[in-house]
């Protein structure tokens, strides 16, 4: 039970990387529901994104290829939800869940042949001097290229939704269509987008899984990934910034436990695991608690059709 | 989402068995998997039974599978259709899957169950398991003689007495070889889960293990030792022969095949009983997979030598002096552990450190 042996370089390396994918799939969905749109096939669509990405690579030989077949899988699948929510206006929730089975169901399909293969993997970054730091070096700054590329997509995320206008546009209808419609905004096709972008970051964070942090395909490897995501985006209270704490945290949970049992400290882990879940039921229920907070976080349309002629 | 997911599934094994109840002359063989068939370990090897037993007895038996049928009462339902679709003889393979099983064959007397790895027999319900405890035997040995940093790491899956079994088998024998070996031990609550079996091997590579035993399905564990260099570990269920020579040094086969053939035989000739089988490395049900040469020549004798005691009954993986974890004593010296408290231990040896979890 000595908890010097726990090595905090390692410790945070190792959190970086359990919550880079989970932080990929969260900020694209974060996108959807800010537009209005609350897309439940995340696990789908992380999971067709990790079988493209981990073909896609192997095919070519390249793992930034992989990348860009899981980016096409994941906008492809969620083209579907697009489809189905915006164009013949079926409802989100179910269709959310039918493409989660949709997603686990054509992954399986399209993966078979490819288990017991390893994948191209990818060279970590090294940067002159910085990496050699001590301490930061190796924790933060030796990691392969996507986990930076995860935070700078939350950055520009940030950035896009609050300092353009495009973000902005993007924001009003998602928080009240009628009026954006009223505005001569074109709600569907924005949303449309959103969804894409969505399906886009969650297809990369299933390639994290199967070309980085497993790498190898196995039906059903996201076990559940997708929906932590979709936790997450709750917990950030649709906030970026937050969302890299939340990644963090629900990423950091899991770690830790593990070290923690290899070193034989005697808690709950059960209870340890549902840390994470309880935050976000306390945040859930500090935000509906209260009127004003609510109107200020969770998009005022999410979830809601829209036709223009009602 | 599990559920709506079986319910699909459910469905759609209803339709494919209506269908294919109308040709119905031959013997139809049911199979319940609680992951994929392709995972590369447990249900992999189970499926490879499933195979064998087509190409055995050919147009005379008719098998079909669902795969990633939760554990629990989720399960009665794929049983229940398939019992109810004419399967004659239904293998549910998965420890989870005991309550429901013993539930279903309740419902149809005619219809024949076997159970693999738990402890309730009924009528119509057999079941059916391997030492594998016997094979981890041999893994303790090869790891206690091959870890440098005297760190073994353990990734256990569901608390159960055949996990704890093989946590304890393998640690008496590698104490055995190396008195300062250490076991650290972290449990997944889960058979697989390839990101979290990753990262349980990277947590137990960054604390000092330099040798991983797995009880978990899928080939995750490997690839992150191999990632790591210098650390070795073994094949679980199915032989993982694409991570050798190392990390796979060596691993725990299972073959079912033979088992499914000599019952459904029997099935076809009237001559079913129930019974409950426990069998080792003596009759094949458990194999040893090649020993690599990433082993040292010494070590690999004496695990070979290890494996030809067990088979030939002269050595029992559990015999005393043996205490408790606690220390109190269990076996006698000389004595060998009965079969009794063998299946139902949920207690850890003396000498590893935590707690089962309950």
């Amino acid at each position: 039970m000595d908890f010097f042996t726990l090595n905090p370089v390692a410790l945070l390396a190792s959190l970086m990387i359990a919550a880079t994918p989970i932080m990929l799939a969260a900020i694209g969905e974060l996108v959807v529901e800010k537009s209005g749109v609350l897309n439940l096939g995340v696990e789908g669509m992380m999971i067709v994104g990790a079988v493209c990405g981990f073909i896609t690579a192997v095919e070519t030989g390249s793992a930034w290829f992989g990348l860009l077949g899981a980016a096409l899988g994941g906008i492809l699948i969620s083209s579907i939800f697009a489809f189905l929510t915006q164009v013949l206006l079926a409802n989100q929730v179910a269709s959310g869940l039918a493409l989660t089975l949709f997603g686990l169901g054509v992954s399986a399909m399209i993966g078979n042949g490819y288990t017991g293969i390893k994948p191209p993997g990818f060279n970590t970054v090294n940067i002159p001097l910085l990496s050699d730091l001590p301490f930061i070096g190796p924790a933060i700054l030796s990691h392969d290229p996507i986990v930076y590329i995860g935070i700078l997509l939350v950055i520009l995320v940030w950035y896009f939704l609050n300092k353009t206008k495009n973000g902005l546009v993007l924001r009003a209808v998602g928080e009240n269509h009628d009026a954006a419609h009223a505005l001569g905004y074109k709600v569907i096709w924005i949303r449309f987008s959103a969804i894409l972008f969505g399906g886009m970051c969650a297809g990369l964070g299933g390639a994290y899984l199967s070309l980085v942090r497993v790498p190898q395909w196995t039906e059903g490897m996201t076990a559940g990934a997708g929906w932590i995501a979709l936790a997450i985006v709750v917990f950030a209270s649709w906030k970026p910034y937050r969302l890299i704490l939340g990644a963090y945290l629900f990423g950091g949970v899991s770690i830790i436990q593990l070290n923690l049992q290899a070193l034989g400290v005697e808690i709950g882990i059960a209870y340890l695991s549902m840390a994470p879940y309880l935050v976000t039921i306390i945040v859930l229920v500090m935000i509906s608690s209260n009127h004003l907070r609510s109107s200020a976080n969770a998009p005022g349309s999410l979830g809601r059709i829209f036709h223009a002629s009602q | 989402m599990k559920l709506l997911k079986s319910i699909l599934m459910g469905g759609a094994l209803f339709f494919g068995l209506s269908m294919s109840t109308i040709a119905g002359e031959p013997i139809k063989v049911g199979f319940v998997y609680v992951g994929p068939i392709n995972d590369g370990g447990w249900n992999t090897a189970h499926d490879k039974g499933r195979l064998a037993l087509e190409e055995a007895l050919g147009d005379k038996v008719e098998t079909v599978f669902v795969e990633n049928v939760p554990e629990g009462p989720d399960s009665e339902r794929v049983m229940t259709q398939m019992a109810l679709s004419g399967a004659d003889l239904i293998f549910t393979t998965s420890f989870g899957y005991m309550d429901p099983t013993l539930n279903v064959a309740a419902k149809f007397p005619n219809v024949k169950f076997e159970h693999a790895t738990g402890y309730k027999t009924s009528d119509n319900v057999s079941n059916y398991s391997a030492r594998f405890y016997e094979g981890r035997a041999i893994q303790g040995h090869i790891a206690g003689s091959m870890t440098k940093s005297n760190i073994i790491g353990y990734i256990a899956s569901v608390p159960i007495p055949e996990v704890v079994r093989g946590i304890n088998s393998a640690y008496i024998h590698a104490k055995k070889v190396n008195p300062k070996v250490e076991f650290k031990i972290i449990w997944l609550f889960t058979w697989m889960d390839p990101a979290k079996e990753s990262d349980a091997a990277k947590t137990l590579i960054e604390q000092g293990a330099d040798v991983i035993l797995q009880h978990t399905d899928s080939t995750a564990p490997l690839a992150a030792m191999e990632a790591a260099g210098n650390v070795i570990g073994f094949g679980q269920a199915s032989d993982m022969t694409e991570y050798g020579p190392s990390p796979r040094v060596s691993s725990i086969i299972d073959d079912w095949a033979p088992y499914y053939i000599e019952r459904t035989k029997a099935v076809m000739d009237g001559t079913w009983k129930s019974q409950a089988v426990w069998h080792g490395i003596s009759t094949g049900m458990v194999g040893i997979g090649e020993i690599t040469d990433a082993v040292p020549a010494k070590v690999r004798a004496e695990a070979i030598a290890l494996r030809d005691s067990i088979v030939s009954g002269a050595y029992h993986p559990f015999t005393g002096p043996l205490n408790k974890q606690d220390g109190s004593s269990w076996l006698a010296s000389g004595e060998m552990a009965d079969d009794g408290t063998l299946a139902g231990m949920t207690f850890y040896v003396e000498g590893i450190k935590g707690k089962v979890p309950n």
